[in-house]
C-alpha cells in the first residue's frame, strides 16, 4: 500500500465511521435529591437541532444499582444517557422504567437490551403495535439523529404497587389520560415524584393518546401524593403544586372550547385558530400543540354533537 | 467545433432564461406549485384564473392526521359562484369536492386525505366565467390515501353505512347544516380495497327545490362530516347515493333530539 493508498484509505474510514461529525446531546444529569438525578430536556417540538431532546429522564442510584426512568428518544441518546450515569457511578444499572408508550421516552431502550426493562401492560401493547411507526416518524422530526435507531420492546409487566430496591422504597402507579397507561413512580425515601407526562410544566400538553377526563382523574390522583418534589414529563422540576394547576388548567381549558365550539356549529379548520388566555398561549409551543389537539380530539366531540341532532332517516 | 459548441450552449442558455410569454394568465401561482399548469388544464380545461385572496382555504399548516385533514373552503366573499371546485395537487387522485352551490353559500367544510405534502387549492367560477383560485399548502408525513379505512377493519361498518347524524344552526342570514354521513370512502388505492365512496349529494328544501349540489370523490374522509351554510330553513333533505349506487337519503331537522347515540 503506498503512502496516497494510505492516507486515502484513513480519509474513507473517518468519512465512514459513525464518530465523524458525532452527535452530543450534552447530557447534564442534575442531582436532585440523594443520589436522584434528572435530565432535563428542552421545552420544544421535535427537531433537527434538538434531535428529540425535548423530554425529562432521570435515574436514581441506590444501594444494590442504579434505576433508569425512561431512556429518551434515540439510541443516540440511550447511549449518552448511560454514560453520563456511568461518569457519575460504578453502581451497575439494574432496572429501567418505561414511563408510557411515547417515542421520547422509549427509543433509547436499544441502550438498556442487556437490562430489565419493564413497564405496564398496555405499554408494552402500545409500543410493539406503533414502535415503529413513532420510529420512522421520529426520524422525518429529528433527522440524523436516530440513525441506527430501533424499537426495543419493555421486557417485564409493572405491577402497581410498592418495590423495595436498594433502600429505595418506589411506589408504583398505574393511572392513565395521558396514554392508555401512565406509570407514575414517587420514591417515598427521597420524597421525589416522577409524575411521568401525566404532569407538563411550563410546556402545552399533547393529546394524541389522550382521554382527557381519565387525565382530569390522574391528575386528582397526582396531586393527593405527598410529594418534596416533582418531576414532570416535560419542564422543570419544583417543589409545588403549579405545574399540576397548569396541566389541568389547560385540559379544561381546551376541553371547554372543542365543546363549545361542537355545540356551535364550527368547523374543525375554523377551530385551527384559537384566542387562549394568556396564561394558556404562553405555554411553550402553545399553537402547534393546540392544533394538533383539535385533531385529535374534535372528531369525537363532534359525533357526540351532531349525534344529539334531529335526523329522520329515510 | 469546440467554438459552435459554445455558440450552441449560449443560445440554448439565452433561451432557457427567456421568459416564455403567458398572454393567459393574469397572475402567477403564489404557492408556486409545479403542478399548477397541470391541474389548470385537466380540472379546469385550460380556463384562465385570477389567484384572489378572496377565496379562503382554511387548513392546518401541518397535517397531524394525514387520514383527517380539515378544510374549509369560503368564497362568500365574491358574491355569487356557480361551481366551487377543490383539489389536492400532489395527491394520487386530484380531485377531492365539486359544489355547485346553488341557494347555498359559496362554502364548505370537510376533511381530506393526503398522501404527502401539497397545496390544496380551490376554484370558484362566478357568474362572468372567470375562476378565481385560492390554496393553502399543507404539510404531511402523508399515507393518508394508501392507509386502509378504519370500517374495512371492522366488521360492523356495513350496518350504519348511510346513516346519518347532524344539526341545524340557525343565524341572522343563514342555517348552518352540519353533517356526518357513516362511509368508509375508500380511495382504491389500498391493496384488495376498492375505490367505494359516496360520490354525489343533493340537498333539498321542504318543498323539493335544490339547495345545493355536491360531487364527492376519493380523497374526502371517512365517514364525511360536511359544514354548509344555507339560506333559513328549518329542514333540509338529503339526497345521494355513493359510486356502488347505495343510497343516502335523510332529513335533517332543526333542534335536538334530547338523546345522545
Amino acid at each position: 500500500m503506498s503512502v496516497t493508498q494510505l492516507l486515502l484509505f484513513i480519509v474513507v474510514m473517518v468519512m465512514i465511521s459513525p464518530a465523524w461529525g458525532a452527535k452530543d446531546y450534552g447530557l447534564t444529569p442534575k442531582e436532585i435529591a440523594p443520589g436522584t438525578y434528572v435530565l432535563l430536556g428542552q421545552n420544544e417540538h421535535f427537531n433537527f437541532r434538538n434531535g428529540g431532546n425535548i423530554v425529562n429522564t432521570g435515574f436514581i442510584i441506590t444501594e444494590k444499582g442504579v434505576i433508569v426512568i425512561d431512556t429518551g428518544p434515540s439510541r443516540l441518546y440511550g447511549e449518552q444517557l448511560r454514560t453520563a450515569i456511568g461518569k457519575i457511578t460504578d453502581q451497575p444499572i439494574v432496572k429501567v422504567f418505561n414511563t408510557h408508550l411515547h417515542p421520547d421516552h422509549i427509543l433509547g431502550n436499544q441502550a438498556f437490551e442487556d437490562i430489565q426493562i419493564a413497564a405496564l401492560p398496555s405499554t408494552i401493547e402500545g409500543i410493539r403495535e406503533q414502535g415503529e411507526l413513532f420510529n420512522d416518524s421520529m426520524y422525518r422530526l429529528a433527522g440524523a439523529w436516530m440513525a441506527g435507531t430501533r424499537v426495543v420492546l419493555p421486557t417485564q409487566i409493572v405491577k402497581p404497587g410498592v418495590v423495595e430496591m436498594g433502600g429505595h422504597r418506589l411506589r408504583l402507579f398505574e393511572m392513565d389520560g395521558h396514554s392508555h397507561a401512565d406509570l407514575v413512580i414517587l420514591d417515598e425515601t427521597t420524597g421525589v415524584l416522577f409524575a411521568a407526562d401525566v404532569v407538563f410544566h411550563g410546556r402545552t400538553p399533547t393529546t394524541p393518546h389522550a382521554d382527557v377526563a381519565h387525565w382530569m382523574q390522574a391528575l386528582d390522583t397526582v396531586s393527593s401524593l405527598k410529594f418534596k418534589l416533582l418531576v414532570p414529563g416535560h419542564g422543570h422540576v419544583v417543589s409545588d403544586s403549579l405545574p399540576i394547576v397548569q396541566t389541568r388548567e389547560y385540559l379544561q381549558w381546551l376541553i371547554d372550547r372543542l365543546s363549545q365550539a361542537a355545540e356551535t356549529g364550527q368547523t374543525m379548520a375554523e377551530l385551527l385558530q384559537s384566542d387562549a388566555p394568556s396564561s394558556i398561549a404562553n405555554l411553550a409551543v402553545f399553537r402547534e400543540e393546540y392544533q394538533r389537539s383539535v385533531v385529535h380530539l374534535f372528531p369525537d366531540i363532534e359525533a357526540k354533537a351532531l349525534s344529539r341532532g334531529r335526523v329522520e332517516q329515510d | 467545433m469546440s467554438k459552435l459548441i459554445s455558440f450552441g450552449m449560449l443560445f440554448i442558455t439565452v433561451c432557457c432564461l427567456t421568459p416564455i410569454a403567458h398572454t393567459e394568465e393574469v397572475s402567477t401561482d403564489p404557492l408556486d406549485s409545479v403542478m399548477w399548469k397541470e391541474m389548470q388544464r385537466s380540472l379546469l380545461g385550460g380556463a384562465p384564473v385570477v389567484f384572489d385572496d378572496q377565496v379562503r382555504v382554511l387548513a392546518p399548516g401541518d397535517a397531524e392526521d394525514s387520514m383527517n385533514v380539515p378544510v374549509l373552503v369560503d368564497a362568500t366573499a365574491l358574491g355569487e359562484v356557480t361551481r366551487l371546485l377543490v383539489f389536492a395537487e400532489l395527491n394520487p387522485i386530484h380531485k377531492v369536492l365539486e359544489m355547485e352551490p346553488h341557494q347555498s353559500k359559496p362554502l364548505i367544510g370537510f376533511r381530506i386525505k393526503v398522501q404527502q405534502a401539497t397545496p390544496v387549492r380551490a376554484a370558484a367560477l362566478t357568474p362572468d366565467g372567470q375562476w378565481h383560485v385560492g390554496g393553502h399548502i399543507v404539510e404531511a408525513a402523508g399515507g393518508g390515501c394508501t392507509a386502509p379505512s378504519l370500517s374495512s377493519d371492522n366488521e360492523d361498518w356495513a350496518s350504519r353505512m348511510g346513516e346519518v347524524s347532524g344539526r341545524l344552526w340557525p343565524g341572522d342570514q343563514s342555517t348552518r347544516l352540519r353533517m356526518r354521513i357513516m362511509h368508509p370512502m375508500d380511495t382504491g388505492l389500498v391493496s384488495g380495497i376498492p375505490a367505494f365512496f359516496i360520490n354525489r349529494l343533493e340537498l333539498q328544501d321542504n318543498s323539493g327545490d335544490l339547495l345545493t349540489r355536491l360531487f364527492l370523490f376519493e380523497p374526502v374522509s371517512e365517514n364525511p362530516v360536511i359544514t354548509l351554510d344555507l339560506p333559513k330553513l328549518d329542514a333540509v333533505t338529503v339526497r345521494g347515493e355513493d359510486n356502488n349506487g347505495n343510497p343516502v337519503q335523510a332529513r335533517v331537522l332543526a333542534g335536538l333530539s334530547g338523546e345522545e347515540k
